[in-house]
């Protein structure tokens, strides 16, 4: 029995593992995915008040703390059983396109794009941001940086901070939009919307145009028959905010729609003895271990998901490009992971669109923005899609809102199956009797970041490649041979 | 300067925040690779313990530490880090007091492990299987090893010496570009300063500082949940614990100008020896009340008074929590 340790950084404590083992014969028999990430949030979220669950719990991810932000925000609404002011509605909707769409924005340019833009076979030495400048150009290069600061100061103005908001209290928001603000947000809002127009021409010229690309993103290695999940509007349309939770099969039927509130009927979590991580799976199928099919539980979550599930999207210009990538990927759901990069981008377009809505309706700066609570809490649960796919947030409280149980399904947890999927494909493609090909450290690395696991993402920007180790052992646990990834 | 500067930056239990406040810095993030070569950044570079190990002692010039000790790795990977520097700087909340994940160090580590992957309601594990519990599993005849869970968490100064603070959660890129320049000066505080941030509490940079009277006197603390605040008038004066009068100043009231109440994240003051207690006494000597039965009923509103006054100090506090002081 051998067996190989892929070492990349990936989350939290910057150490997760990529395990393969192999059978007698030196071939890849099953891979592993270990993530060390463990700080116990579910436990010491007991005693705390209720309301400052919105402010704790954005530390879960620095990189998404708005999404944990709003999730908490709308289990307060739920806990004291409010419905906020439209107006404070908007103002949530608002931050959170703003903050969904430069959080795409980040990973599209700096840690994808090395892999598309400048290539996938391209020399290490320009996969990597200033490669990606070097093609479009410095003027977008700076362009990119200043849209997102832009993009970020609107937020410090409407959430109070940009690295773990304030402005979510149950029943709406801490303050009013003023009219300066609302100015401000109108004009940044035209060039957000341009900007996101742009990455989509970019994405076309630069990606799709290369039939090398294109080859890539439908082979069979990246394709993951699995079910998908992710939040749709009354109309069956993609919404970040708020809407009802819809599960699609792997052939694109609809499993179930259901209402966050019933959430444990339709998702439950997998431990294994080797991961901090636990592996969500669908309740109603089970958990037959890491395989893809319709017997399988395992789901996806995230920017692909989220188009897969829904009939379309809210806005013109997104929903045209939106066709586009089912007409030309030959039909729903799409199964490609890399897909997830273009399906990322047309949330970009829809983030903008939606952002001019929002800004430009008279609404946003009414001055009632807050409902007061006057039930007594008990349990609250809310829900959102981060930009990395479905979070819930479940809490249960005594009389007085002290947290005495707290559950957390995060988004990034739900990609780790199929994370696990995609590496287990690579290996079982690039390791034959016990050699390692080249091409299962760039299989994997690209893999990987077509999912976004949420953190090193966020700023992965100097030299854009995953580093990783890779240890092959020999079955008396000997170690052979050890291949870096270099940069 | 005839040496090139070296900076290194590594995290530890951290969530990311203090990697996004530098890249927060957006075009002087070009100034600050002109002006410094980093060396280990394993976020955006090759994690290569071995290039650290290889590096002479204190040939880096300062390594900037942000997130908590909370696994055996970064245990091992600070007191590297150490050897090599020449200057350790503790970056944010987290590696300073603990920050807010310093919060689990009221529970116990088998309590923890137990909530995540026991007693969740959506948790599966009909074998009971608690991840971290041993250091090495078996699978598939292979021997696996999973990284040690501490028992506590841990400030950055309980397990290497630290040089210099940089407070906030996350500090903020003005803080962070100001401790920056006092860095390269070349002029250095003395050991144990706090850089980038004020030397006086948040109030004095408060824009509802004008509403605040010298002594404020209040008859009963309020809760967000249900007040909402008038803007334009200070939150304290309004009876919400708003922690300004024993914060650090430098962030610019961020969450007072979101109507929000300062939650401490920037730390005591250079004086203080327990932000937590200093925190609660404080709101204690607001209360405008005769009698000790009153002020304790009042206080007694507060629900979570640690969660309150120790958000993102209660591994470096007198209190330490359930589990802390005790050997991982």
């Amino acid at each position: 029995m051998k067996e190989i340790i892929i070492d990349p950084i990936t989350r939290l404590e910057g150490h997760g593992k990529i395990i393969i083992v192999l059978d007698d014969d030196g071939n890849a028999k099953r891979a592993y995915f270990q993530v060390p990430e463990l700080r116990g949030f579910e436990k010491f979220a007991e005693g705390r008040a209720a309301e400052d669950m919105p402010i704790i719990t954005p530390r879960i991810c620095g990189v998404c703390p708005m999404a944990h932000h709003m999730a908490s925000t709308k289990a307060l609404d739920d806990l004291y059983k409010i419905d906020p002011p439209s107006a404070a509605k908007k103002i949530r909707e608002l931050a959170y396109n703003v903050f969904m769409l430069e959080d795409h924005a980040l990973h599209f340019y700096i840690l994808a794009g090395p892999d598309f833009i400048v290539g996938p076979t391209a020399p290490k030495s320009e996969r990597n941001v200033v490669g990606v400048i070097k093609k479009v150009g410095l003027e977008v290069g700076k362009r990119i940086i200043v849209t997102r600061k832009k993009l970020r100061d609107i937020n410090t103005r409407l959430a109070g901070k940009v690295i773990h908001p304030v402005f979510g209290v149950p029943g709406g928001v801490s303050k009013p939009v003023s009219e300066d603000d609302a100015k401000e947000i109108r004009a940044i809002a035209n060039e957000a919307l341009d900007f996101a127009m742009f990455t989509l021409k970019a994405f076309k010229d630069l990606v799709l145009s290369k039939k090398e690309i294109l080859d890539l993103i439908i082979s069979e290695a990246y394709t993951h028959r699995t079910y998908y999940m992710g939040l749709v509007d009354d109309k069956n349309r993609v919404n970040f905010y708020d809407g009802k939770i819809k599960i699609v099969t792997p052939s694109g039927k609809e499993f179930a729609k259901f209402d966050v509130h019933e959430y444990q009927n339709y998702i439950q979590e997998h431990v294994e003895p080797w991961t901090y991580i636990k592996f969500p799976f669908i309740r109603q199928v089970g958990w037959k271990g890491f395989v893809d099919g319709e017997d399988s539980g395992i789901y996806c979550v995230a920017p692909l998901a989220r188009l897969n599930v829904a009939d379309g999207m809210a806005t013109p210009l997104a929903q045209e490009a939106y066709e586009e990538m089912y007409e030309m990927l030959s039909g729903k759901p799409v199964h490609h992971t890399l897909a997830f990069h273009w399906a990322r981008v047309i949330e970009m377009v829809y983030a903008a669109e939606r952002i001019k809505e929002l800004a430009e309706d008279p609404e946003l700066t009414d001055k009632n923005v807050r409902v007061m609570p006057t039930s007594t809490p008990s349990i609250g649960i809310g829900v959102v899609e981060a930009p990395r796919g479905t979070l819930i947030h479940h809490y249960e409280t005594d009389e007085l809102g002290r947290i005495k149980r707290a559950n957390l399904i995060v988004a990034t947890q739900q990609n780790a199956a199929r994370i696990a999927l995609s590496v287990d494909k690579a290996a079982k493609s690039f390791v034959k009797r016990g050699i390692i090909d080249e091409g299962l450290l760039n299989m994997v690395e690209i893999a990987f970041r077509a999912y976004d696991p949420c953190h090193a993402c966020g700023t992965h920007s100097l030299p854009g490649s995953m580093p990783f180790k890779i240890y092959l052992y020999n079955e008396d646990g000997k170690l052979l041979n050890v291949i870096t990834r270099e940069q | 300067m005839s040496e090139r500067v070296k900076v290194a930056f590594y995290w530890c239990a951290s969530c990311g925040g203090c990697e996004e406040a530098v890249v927060d810095l957006a075009e002087k993030i070009l100034d600050v690779i002109n002006l410094v070569d980093i060396v280990f950044w394993p976020v955006a570079m090759d994690f290569k313990l071995e290039d650290v190990e290889r590096m002479p002692d204190n040939s880096i010039t300062v390594s900037f530490i942000n997130g908590g000790i909370r696994l055996s790795e970064h245990e091992k990977v600070v007191k590297l880090l150490r050897q090599k520097s020449k200057l350790v700087v503790a970056f944010g909340a987290c590696s300073s007091w603990g920050g807010i994940p310093g919060l689990a160090n009221l529970y116990t580590r088998e309590e923890i492990l137990e909530r995540a992957y026991l007693t969740t309601p959506t948790t599966h594990n009909p074998d009971k299987i608690i991840p971290g519990s041993k250091t090495e599993v078996e699978i598939d005849n292979t021997k696996i090893e999973v990284p040690v869970f501490l028992a506590s968490l841990k400030p950055l100064d309980e397990v290497i010496d630290v040089d210099y603070y940089i407070p906030g959660c996350p500090p903020t890129p003005n803080v962070t570009w100001k401790a920056l320049e006092t860095l390269l000066s070349g002029n250095l505080p003395s050991k144990g300063s706090v850089l980038g941030a004020s030397d006086r509490s948040l109030c004095d940079e408060c824009p509802l500082n004008k509403t605040k009277p010298e002594n404020v006197l209040i008859k009963e603390f309020k809760r967000i949940v249900n007040f909402n605040p008038e803007p334009n008038k200070c939150l304290l004066v309004q009876g919400l614990p708003c922690l300004g009068p024993v914060t650090r100043g430098g962030c610019g009231a961020l969450c007072v100008n979101a109507n929000m109440p300062c939650t401490g994240c920037f730390g005591p003051l250079s004086d203080v020896r327990d932000y937590g207690g200093k925190a609660i006494s404080y709101l204690a000597s607001i209360l405008d009340l005769d009698n000790e039965e009153d002020i304790k009923r009042e206080l007694s509103k507060i629900i979570d008074a640690t969660g309150l006054v120790y958000k993102y100090y209660l591994p470096k506090s007198a209190l330490k929590g359930k589990v802390g002081g005790s050997k991982s």
